[in-house]
């Protein structure tokens, strides 16, 4: 079957025989010539190229970031769907319609696509467009990595999707276990699409996670401490840090799978010395700093929205910032937890139980100090706030399941159950997702130059919160019950009842999904309204929201002078915000590159060479991308300096604005 | 709105639970005083976290409301954003909590220690356990007999299980006798049960193994009496099957849902066989096969054993090929 030109690859690859793959490979096919349709008719490829694939513009490419997780979030929710609607059809005896070939590698993907492909691109996206800007600085210390970066995380997506209609993805659930992740039990190229998109994905966050810790350590505007820095970029480099110390062991766990799977070693086989727990414990090495990483950042947008919308500064900024770095170092030794029925000591695994169950010690801090911070506030009700009341609450139901799981005696029976599902979806989205949602929300007008509507965004939180509740509360029960996780049916009578409802609790948060796709239509629809003119809807704290609505392409035609934490209020007290300058320096700025785009599509295809074997694929990727690299990094035209006159025209206009709502307010007011 | 949803959710757990312990099936429903004790470590330690959760989400809801804006009977005050006092009580509440949650994990961690032999019960019954793509093997070798996919013991006896997989790993778990322990291949583990009531229990593989793993269920039955129990062994030995290495071989080609069968004979130093087949030597290895052997035996009391020895590449062949 093995032929040079084409390695393992057959038209046997394409399920002709699977309807769902089929009908949803249709789909994907009738939307992307639609969008190819209306960019051609448009005229729009030579704007697409220039302004947004080619940018190194941190903004462009954090709202990028944030396109690649929704549609990601849409391709994983429909996983989700399918498992809940399989579960609750196949009971008392009936086989459902999805067969365990199909089924496991279901779970597998939805549960690798929420994690690395939704929620790391939304977190990073977020970091993205509010990092440089709430620190004054005019882009990332890296510009062209941050870039290549993006194109990283492309390049994994695509790789994850490619396996849905060429070869099939891993059957071995998102933790890729060995042996069964090794090639004597899982000889397919499921595991390989999986090695390959975290792989090439993962280098791209380390390179994320050096150039934020580059980018604050270095690029903060004149007056800033460390300890002045925005609660949100505390987070994220508290997150970075992280990233930097976990990611590398990611990398090193699959590169030693590949050699396992690919060249014959035994670092992980049942036979020649193979030890399976040598993965276990470095997958989870990576995978619970992992997180954190996601959650730590939506702390921090939890942070910037509730000191907002009540009005108020942010209460106990150092212990927040405290917390959040103990957070960052517990997450470092709590890993063993994932495993404690694996016959670890009595001594070990009381250990690990006990360093988890400190972890509530910082997050209970954080909670009180959010909790301090609307005290003799002025809540005011948006989206982004009802997220984090929704959050506050939901979390804390889950952060105590967690610390129940974290009790060793306890863990020996809840352990993989449906318990275990409802805590951990419980913190992610009562943590992490529900964090972006509110970022999302609170950003948005920053990123696009219009506010989303309200109406829809509560419907939207509403359906989410609620439908959160009926679809995970039934499984904590199920765990109790002692339901076990990715099983394909089941058929106990006395589980029937709650795989209803979690079914029913689905298709809730589909409504919620659904309204906030109409939310953005409606939100375009009348961006002229929702405009904002001043570039600070909120009354914001923090240096973000002295810039325009979209921000300037260089964000500040002058570096800010930063005197408080809440860098923004202390210009608006004083009355120097919105100053303009006697004159304007030029400004140096990064020009845009095709390179991290070109090494991106060629990682891809390196990627697919290696999981078909089709070896002068993966040479000639190989040399493109590093020649690609090469040529850019010897290229000397990539920067250029801003001349006044462009600057001051620019900046006239968002002055303008500003003046503008000013007047309109003083006549209100009058 | 939200006002009324987190009680009612919170309150959902509680009351589910509080229903829930009086179903049959599940671990809020133990048998056996493992599965007791873990019952009501994990009602203390939700008790007990309930006593800080609750309070926070109604003060969650009641600040909100309180402060919000337009609410004028409120004070604000935006430059407020310290108080040594207060910073020191929300960081003592959640201290004083894990310390004594911790403490309390300290110690039911040790007592409940799954390779811990259950004291003042008597002689435990030995029971190894073997996990194959996708059934499960108990070898019987006090009474040197084997089933697949049925496990018999009489209540009352503590069981002392031993512990391995012949492919991937599987998580072996009866929920309402308590603890789950991995089965992993070329490793040992150890689990310490027992059955106080008779009853048939649910036993299954809690560690997702590949396609078969859903079907990977098997029934516990345990008897009234020892007499029932020796009843049953002498039924098992009535079958006309014997499980020798050869035998074996044949059960460990993947098949789905099985049936039950029993083994009349198990030959002597099987289960050792299938842990040791991982990293048996052919030549040049200093160690004979009988001081591997007593060399598994003497570490196999510690945490999983992994020597690493070279096996050759025909036994690779022979072990792995298992997905046709």
């Amino acid at each position: 079957m093995y032929s040079p030109l084409f390695g393992k690859l057959t038209l046997d690859a394409v399920p002709y025989h699977e309807p769902i793959i089929m009908v949803t490979l249709a789909i994907v096919a009738v939307v992307g010539l639609a969008l190819f349709y209306l960019i051609t008719k448009h005229q729009k490829w030579l704007y697409l190229w220039n302004e947004w694939i080619t940018s190194v513009d941190h903004k462009r490419l954090g709202v990028m970031y944030i396109i690649l997780a929704l549609v990601m979030l849409i391709r994983g929710f429909a996983d989700a769907i399918m498992m809940r609607t399989q579960l609750a059809m196949a009971t008392n005896g009936a086989e459902g319609y999805l067969p365990p070939e199909h089924y496991d590698q279901i779970f597998t993907a939805h549960g690798v696509i929420m994690i690395i492909f939704m929620a790391m691109p939304f977190m990073i996206g977020l970091m993205n467009i509010a990092v440089p800007l709430q620190i004054g600085a005019r882009d990332v210390a890296f510009p062209f990595m941050n870039n290549l970066s993006f194109w990283m995380a492309v390049a994994g997506a695509l790789l994850v999707n490619i396996s849905l209609g060429v070869g099939e993805f891993a059957k071995t659930g998102w933790v890729a276990y060995p042996p069964l992740s090794g090639i004597a039990y899982s000889p397919g190229t499921g595991v390989d699409y999986y090695i390959w998109a975290l792989q090439i994905s993962g280098i791209g966050t380390t390179l994320t996670g050096v150039n934020f810790i580059a980018t604050v350590l270095k690029m903060r505007a004149p007056g800033m401490k460390l300890m002045q820095m925005p609660v949100f970029t505390w987070a994220c480099t508290w997150a970075n840090i992280l990233i930097v110390a976990s990611f590398p062991i990611l990398t090193a766990a699959l590169g030693l799978l590949t050699l396992d799977r690919y060249l014959d070693f035994h670092f992980f086989t049942n036979d020649l010395g193979g030890n399976a727990m040598m993965y276990i414990n470095l997958f989870w090495a990576w995978g619970h700093p992992e997180v954190y990483i996601l959650v730590l950042p939506a702390f921090g947008i939890f942070s910037e929205v509730i000191s907002t919308f009540s009005g108020k500064r942010l209460f106990g900024y150092t212990s927040m910032v405290v917390a959040s770095g103990v957070i960052s170092i517990l997450g470092f030794i709590v890993w063993l937890h994932h495993f404690f029925t694996m016959g670890s000591s009595a001594d070990v695994n009381a250990f690990f139980g006990v360093t988890t169950m400190i972890i509530a010690v910082p997050t209970g801090v954080k909670l009180f100090n959010w909790l301090f911070t609307m005290y003799r506030g002025q809540v005011r009700f948006t989206p982004p706030v009802l997220w984090t009341l929704g959050f506050m609450v939901t979390f804390s139901i889950g952060g105590m399941t967690g610390v129940l799981l974290a009790v060793p005696g306890a863990d020996y029976v809840l352990h993989n159950s449906l318990f275990l599902i409802a805590h951990f979806h419980n913190t992610i989205i009562g943590g992490a997702v529900f964090g972006y949602m509110a970022g999302f929300a609170y950003w948005f007008p920053k990123a696009m130059g219009y506010r989303l509507d309200e109406k829809w965004g509560k419907r939207a939180f509403w359906f989410w919160q609620s439908g959160f509740y009926v679809a995970f509360m039934p499984l904590y029960v199920l765990g109790f019950l002692g339901m076990t996780r990715r099983t394909n049916y089941s058929d106990n009578p006395d589980w029937n009842v709650w795989l209803y409802i979690a079914c029913a609790g689905a298709f809730i948060i589909a409504l919620g999904i659904v309204s906030q796709l109409i939310q953005l239509y409606v939100s375009y629809r009348n961006r002229e309204a929702l405009k904002d003119v001043t570039g600070d809807p909120w009354n914001g704290h923090t240096l973000e929201w002295s810039t325009a609505s979209p921000p300037q392409f260089y964000n500040f035609a002058v570096e800010p002078q930063v005197h408080d934490l809440d860098a923004f209020t202390d210009m608006k007290e004083k009355g120097i915000a919105y100053q303009r300058p006697d004159h304007y320096e030029p400004i140096h700025m990064p020009k845009n590159t095709p390179a991290g785009f070109i090494m991106g599509m060629l990682l891809t295809a390196f990627g697919f060479g290696f999981i078909w074997h089709i070896w002068w694929l993966v040479a000639v990727t190989l040399i493109g991308t590093i020649a690609t690299f090469i040529v850019r990094c010897y290229a000397t035209d990539v920067d250029y300096y801003v001349q006044p006159d462009v600057i001051e025209a620019t900046e006239a206009a968002h002055l303008a604005g500003v003046q503008l709502a000013a007047s309109h307010k003083t006549t209100a007011e009058a | 709105m939200i006002k009324k949803r987190a009680p009612r959710a919170l309150g959902f757990i509680f009351i589910a639970s509080l229903l829930l312990s009086g179903c049959s099936g599940g671990i809020l429903d133990p048998k056996g005083q493992v599965g007791v004790d873990e019952k009501n470590l994990i009602l203390f330690s939700t008790v007990l976290m309930l006593l800080v959760v609750i309070p926070v989400i109604f003060m969650t809801i009641y600040f909100a409301w309180k402060y919000r804006a337009g609410h004028n009977q409120a004070v604000y005050d935006p430059k407020w954003d310290h108080s040594t006092r207060i910073e020191l009580v929300v960081w003592l509440i959640p201290c004083i909590l894990i310390v004594i949650l911790g403490a309390v994990t300290w110690v039911t961690t040790h007592d409940l220690d799954p390779y811990k032999p259950l004291e003042g019960k008597g002689d435990h019954l030995e029971i190894d356990v073997v996990s194959l793509n996708w059934k499960w093997l108990f070898i019987y070798p006090d009474q040197g007999i084997a089933t697949v996919n049925e496990l018999v013991i009489p209540a009352g006896v503590p069981v002392k299980f031993r512990l391995t997989s012949e492919s991937v790993m599987n998580s072996f778990f009866i929920p309402q006798l308590g603890s789950q322990i991995y089965t992993m291949a070329a490793m040992e583990t150890k689990l310490h049960l027992i059955a106080d009531e008779p009853g048939t229990y649910d036993g299954f593989s809690a560690n997702y193994s590949g396609a078969g793993f859903s079907g990977m269920k098997f029934k516990t039955i345990a008897t009234p009496t020892q007499q029932d129990f020796d009843a049953w062994v002498g039924l098992v030995r009535s079958s006309h099957q014997t499980l020798n290495d050869r035998s074996y071989q044949s059960l460990t080609v993947p098949t789905e849902d099985d049936p039950v069968s029993y083994y009349a004979n198990v030959d002597d130093g099987l289960f050792d066989r299938i842990v040791m087949k991982y990293m048996r030597h052919h030549g040049h290895t200093p160690m004979t096969d009988q001081t591997m052997s007593a060399h598994m035996h003497k570490t196999s009391t510690d945490a999983p054993e992994m020597p690493a020895m070279a096996a050759p590449q025909e036994t690779l062949a022979a072990s792995s090929g298992t997905e046709e």
